[in-house]
């Protein structure tokens, strides 16, 4: 490596860092689903997906070649830019957020952070941005289909959407003021002083400001209970409803990714990221190695659980009618968000 | 290389901007004007205003762009016409916008060497702060009054839109 | 290292296509939208002065803008509903009378 420049030798572990990051993702989308069939169907007491490979595990190869070999169907009468637009934008949306997730602690090769993608001063924003751009994915999918039902189902998803986003940021606003700073690295490490006990949710008494997030992303991604508009009883299919093959998977991943997104963000904002719940209990063993890949294991285990979740309360909880679902964003969730704050700068301020 | 990044994103805002001029349907427009947002985002996160590019991004193109295509979406009016009054406007507007161009644009390249140029990236390093600190310690604590009566002001809209647009019964 | 006059010049060309769209369309809509772009426009002055005198004045001007721009926006576009509902249609040429 020493024939290289300092730059060249940035751009290539750059190149190879997004290269491994987008593969991971992309294939924890796919067994997300198999993820969820499985744990589905055990809470339902019957097997999920299990005859495909040793316990269904090559059933989503499966899935997706059935899908790339479906045919594309593209009605006359839509918009076609638009049309061909609206899954790209999804999906690049939820894949893109994962640039700034910081996935174990700062482990340096050759001047190189490998466990970051990017290291930005105002990474949380970045993750708000990314998540407002995404409602244009959801808009101009029922728009450019030219058909009644998708633009209303879009037109519900979107104002679901934008409704729910002010409560997720205000939330977020009393982890701010704890570390300091916006930047996901500095959030990890103010959590990683004593184990368990510094993590936001416990430590930081940001547990109101935990379920407010959690709420809001299940709202934010259109899960359970708050999946209405893409609900198959409801309104056709929603805003996917003249989508086939390869498009329809888009918006699929572009969901999963979603979730995936918003547990990477929930782990670490409220529980310490790759932080070990241990703390300096358990003394320093193994090589170098050894204590790169521990916390990479402890951030995928947190993810895991925040997965588990999400499935959990889809296969438990009815939905929310929509003007519930409305009157429980703008009349609960955002007084609470509110008071959270309040109440959170309130106590710096005392103990200061 | 910096250059190359102001070329591409303005050349990029500009042609949002002029689809914005020359296509029919307003959806077209406001999509445009998306584009023409998210360039100019990164060319202020290039001048170092990186919580500026972020605001740009959630709050310009992704509420205040999202509330135009909703109602566009909602209003459905459809595509314009050429009418006697469009034709008109043509022959107005274009030489008033190119003389307002020519005249702007004549004094900023004639006072170019005053004016200096831009380090991309550079921060505005007075106080050894980050741009968000410092935006923050100005807002919070000398500007702090306009900062709360713009929080009224934006009351003081949500009410006024909630009025106007209610259906009257 | 790029002049700040080209960024100066950038700001003037989106203007100068903000007028033009104002003055040209039919569609109310697109007129708000067209002002909307040169309130970025501006913004854009006010950012690269910003850096040249490398005072922070200048970003929490745009600040401000971009906040009264969308307040602007939502009462704006309350009032283009209910001119379509009285109305039944967009198009400025047939909105200008008090008479409908």
């Amino acid at each position: 490596m020493s024939h290289l420049t300092n730059f060249e030798v940035f751009l290539l572990l750059s190149v190879l860092k997004v290269a491994v990051v987008l593969v991971i993702t992309l294939m924890s989308v796919a067994y997300t689903v198999l993820l969820e069939r499985k744990v589905i169907g055990h809470m339902q007491n019957r097997w999920g997906p299990s005859r495909v490979g040793p316990f269904g595990l090559l059933q989503p190869l499966m899935d997706g070649a059935k899908l790339f070999l479906k045919e594309d169907l593209m009605p006359l009468a839509v918009e076609r830019p638009l049309f061909l637009l609206a899954p790209v934008i999804a999906l690049s949306c939820a894949l893109v957020s994962i640039a700034v997730v910081p996935f174990g602690a700062v482990t340096t090769v050759h001047g190189v952070n490998i466990f970051q993608v990017a290291d930005i001063n105002i990474g949380l924003l970045v993750i708000l941005g990314i998540t407002s751009i995404g409602v244009y994915g959801i808009a101009l999918s029922g728009w450019s289909s030219n058909n009644k039902y998708s633009l209303l189902g879009s037109l519900r998803s979107t104002a679901q959407v934008i409704s729910y986003e002010l409560a997720l940021g205000l939330s977020l606003v009393g982890i701010v003021l704890r570390a300091g700073s916006l930047n996901l690295r500095t959030i990890v490490e103010s959590q990683s002083a004593h184990g368990l006990l510094s993590w936001n949710f416990f430590g930081g008494f940001q547990f109101v400001a935990f379920f407010i997030y959690l709420m809001a992303a299940y709202a934010e991604t259109n899960r359970s209970p708050f999946d209405l508009p893409e609900a198959e009883t409801e309104l056709v299919a929603g805003y996917h409803t003249e989508y086939s093959s390869m498009k329809f998977a888009m918006f699929f991943m572009a969901e999963y990714g979603n979730m995936i997104t918003v547990s990477c963000v929930a782990t670490l904002l409220f529980f310490g990221g790759a932080s070990s719940p241990f703390g300096h209990l358990i003394p320093v063993f193994g090589g170098q190695v050894v204590q790169a890949i521990l916390p990479v294991l402890w951030f995928v285990a947190k993810v895991f659980g925040f997965l588990f979740l999400y499935i959990w309360v889809r296969s438990t909880l009815p939905r929310f009618r929509y003007d519930q679902l409305m009157s429980f964003g703008w009349k609960f969730l955002l007084p609470l968000a509110m008071a959270n704050i309040i109440v959170t700068s309130f106590v710096f301020a005392v103990r200061r | 290389m910096q250059l190359a990044l102001f070329i591409i994103f303005g050349a990029l805002a500009i042609g949002g901007a002029l689809n914005l001029l020359f296509q029919r349907h307003p959806i077209n427009s406001a999509l445009s004007l998306v584009v023409v947002m998210m360039s100019l985002a990164v060319l202020y996160w290039s001048m170092g205003a990186e919580f500026l590019a972020a605001a740009q991004v959630i709050v310009y193109s992704g509420a205040i762009m999202v509330l135009f295509v909703f109602v566009i979406m909602l209003l459905n009016a459809g595509e314009e016409e050429r009418t006697h009054g469009s034709r008109a406007a043509y022959s107005v507007g274009m030489p008033g916008a190119a003389a307002i161009f020519c005249l702007l644009s004549f004094v900023f390249l004639s006072e170019r060497h005053a004016l200096g140029s831009v380090n991309v990236g550079g921060y505005l390093s007075n106080l050894g702060m980050d741009n968000i600190s410092q935006v923050s310690s100005m807002l919070f604590t000398k500007l702090l009054l306009p900062f709360e009566v713009t929080s009224i002001l934006i009351l003081v809209a949500i009410l006024g839109a909630v009025v106007l647009a209610r259906k009257e019964q | 290292m790029v002049p700040t006059a080209y960024y100066l010049v950038l700001a003037a060309i989106l203007f100068s296509i903000g007028i033009a769209a104002f003055l040209i369309k039919r569609n109310v809509i697109t007129i708000f939208i067209s002002i909307e772009l040169m309130l970025n426009a501006v913004n854009l002055t006010f950012v690269a002065f910003a850096h040249m005198w490398n005072q922070i004045s200048g970003q929490i001007f745009v600040f401000f803008v971009m906040v009264v721009a969308a307040a602007e926006a939502a009462v704006g576009l309350a009032i283009i509903i209910s001119i379509f509902r009285t109305r039944q249609t967009l198009n400025v040429d047939e909105i200008d009378l008090m008479k409908s």
